[in-house]
């Protein structure tokens, strides 16, 4: 059901100064696909993610979207593509408001609906309307993780990239948390999920990659990877 | 029969605190967003008080029409010169933009010098002398416009600032530069665009500045040492310390100079400095670090 490909990332290269992090990544997102990337802490993963939304500079390799090479684009105007990346650590605003937050999401794609796709973020998290006067910096990490997502969704994605979405959050949250990513996937959304938390990732994805230093050393099937114990031994640590 | 004469010295340093706080506004602005000092500050102010000079002398047009001009003018100015100057030139690095900053002001100082000889100067306009009375202090026109202007100034800032766009993405790049480049926003334009700001604000303080003043190559110079202390005071990055801060370095300068004679009316301001840098180094508004 999942064939045309979103997301197509080829032999891409990219890391800080001398140091190279991504030693050749390759990577696919099909449309409508949640697709897992996990690894261990220092992996590459969040580079991974800063290179393909353009705040990293690739050093060699593609990065295609939608059929259009976006590896020398500029981090606005990807995400004026509608790749939109909700970053580990959350990076909302602290000194705007709820509702001042929301709107910048807005700021670059999808100004036009701004008024109703506010109102849908605040159908899916009720307790960020109920806060939107209220300064960002004050929420629960739980809500600050809310008004990150509905800040990225505030732009209209195509495909959404979470990085970590679920680090810090109580175990009921987090429960919360790949409910609304299925959900918001079955309306269509694709997803680009990175996680350390291993099991639930895998039952919630169609397919997933393993990183470790800079590559990817295993992929395929969610379920695949699931019933593999080396794998799960060698390189999730479980 | 003290309070007769301390009354309107307080009035005085008050209206002169309100172009202090115009000035340290920019300033704050400026530090607030790109998190430099801008060195160039001085030499932008004696550029835009040169401006209303020629405007005045050459083309004939008053200060307070000027400004229509100049604000839009300035404001691309300070725009260009970041983003085409001194964002490109910083690669990244703080440490690199004091220096460039430092750079463009050498270089205009220079310029204007070369263009204008170290003169002094001065314009004439019929409204330079005429005062008003409030309270039975006769105050200075040039300098009650100028007061209520920088307020009106202010007030547009924090409008722009809280209910536009451009201002909230100001605010959320200030506080989250990676955060704000994900969603969307084009943080090398966001910061052209607050250095505009901050130098559209040096020209307005030119405007109201200098029918009651005058102005030499190193004019700026005097305005931004008294702008920084008031950026400390009222805590780095502040838009409303800014003001309060002008304000009060106003009257502090107004009432030492009072009592240890006018050209000493700077000291009381340089002390407040080292007296806030001692006791309370995050300023009256700002966060702690």
């Amino acid at each position: 059901m999942h064939t045309d490909p979103i997301l197509e990332v080829r032999a891409l290269r990219a890391g800080y100064g001398a140091t190279e992090i991504l030693c050749g990544i390759d990577l696919l997102v099909k449309r409508g696909e949640i697709v897992a990337v996990l690894g261990s802490n220092g992996a590459g993963k969040s580079t991974l993610n800063l290179a393909i939304s353009g705040v990293v500079r690739v050093r060699a390799g593609a990065v295609v979207f939608s059929g259009e090479t976006i590896s020398q684009s500029s981090a606005s105007s990807i995400v004026g593509r509608g790749l939109v990346h909700v970053p580990e650590g959350r990076r909302i605003f602290p000194n705007l408001s709820v509702h001042d937050n929301l709107d910048l999401g807005s700021y670059r794609r999808g100004r036009a609906h701004r008024e109703e796709n506010r109102e849908r973020v605040y159908g899916i998290f009720p307790r960020l309307c109920e806060r939107r006067t209220q300064r960002a910096g004050t929420l629960s990490g739980g809500e600050q993780q809310m008004l990150a997502i509905g800040r990225g969704l505030m732009a209209e994605p195509q495909l959404i990239i979470l990085d970590e979405p679920s680090l810090g959050l109580s175990p009921l949250l987090v429960e919360e948390l790949f409910a609304l990513i299925a959900r918001l996937n079955r309306a269509g959304l694709a997803i680009l999920l990175v996680e350390q938390n291993v099991m639930q990732s895998l039952h919630l994805a169609h397919r997933a990659y393993i990183m470790e230093n800079g590559r990817i050393v295993m992929s395929g099937s969610a379920e695949e990877i699931r019933s593999n114990p080396d794998l799960k031994r060698a390189y999730l640590g479980m | 029969m003290q309070t007769a004469i301390i009354i309107p010295a307080i009035l005085n340093g008050v209206l002169m605190g309100a172009v202090y706080a115009l000035v340290a506004l920019g300033l704050t602005l400026i530090y607030g967003v790109l998190h430099i000092i801008n060195f160039a500050h001085g030499a932008l102010l004696t550029a835009a008080l040169f401006a209303v000079y020629f405007c005045f002398r050459t083309l004939g047009i008053d200060p307070y029409v000027a400004v229509l001009g100049l604000a839009p003018l300035f404001f691309l100015l300070g725009y260009a010169l970041q983003r085409f100057v001194i964002g490109p030139a910083a690669h990244g690095e703080d440490s690199n933009i004091l220096l460039v900053t430092l750079g463009i002001a050498v270089v205009i100082e220079n310029a204007l010098l070369y263009v204008f000889r170290a003169d002094t100067r001065t314009i004439d306009v019929p409204y330079g002398f005429s005062v008003i009375e409030f309270g039975g202090t006769f105050l200075s026109v040039p300098r009650v416009v100028g007061f209520f202007a920088a307020f009106a100034v202010a007030g547009l800032l924090w409008a722009i600032l809280a209910l536009t766009d451009t201002g909230k993405a100001i605010r959320a790049v200030a506080k989250e530069k990676r955060g704000a480049e994900l969603s969307g926003i084009d943080v090398a334009h966001i910061y052209a665009m607050t250095f505009g700001l901050g130098t559209a604000c040096l020209a307005v303080a030119a405007c109201l500045l200098m029918p009651s003043y005058y102005v030499n190559p190193h004019v700026g110079n005097a305005f931004v040492l008294v702008a920084f202390t008031i950026v400390v005071l009222g805590g780095m990055g502040s838009v409303p310390g800014a003001l309060i801060g002008g304000l009060f370095a106003g009257v502090v300068e107004s009432l030492c100079g009072f009592y240890l004679g006018e050209s000493l009316g700077q000291i009381g301001i340089f002390l407040m400095f080292i007296l806030v840098l001692l006791f309370r180094p995050t300023g009256l508004l700002g966060a702690r670090a």
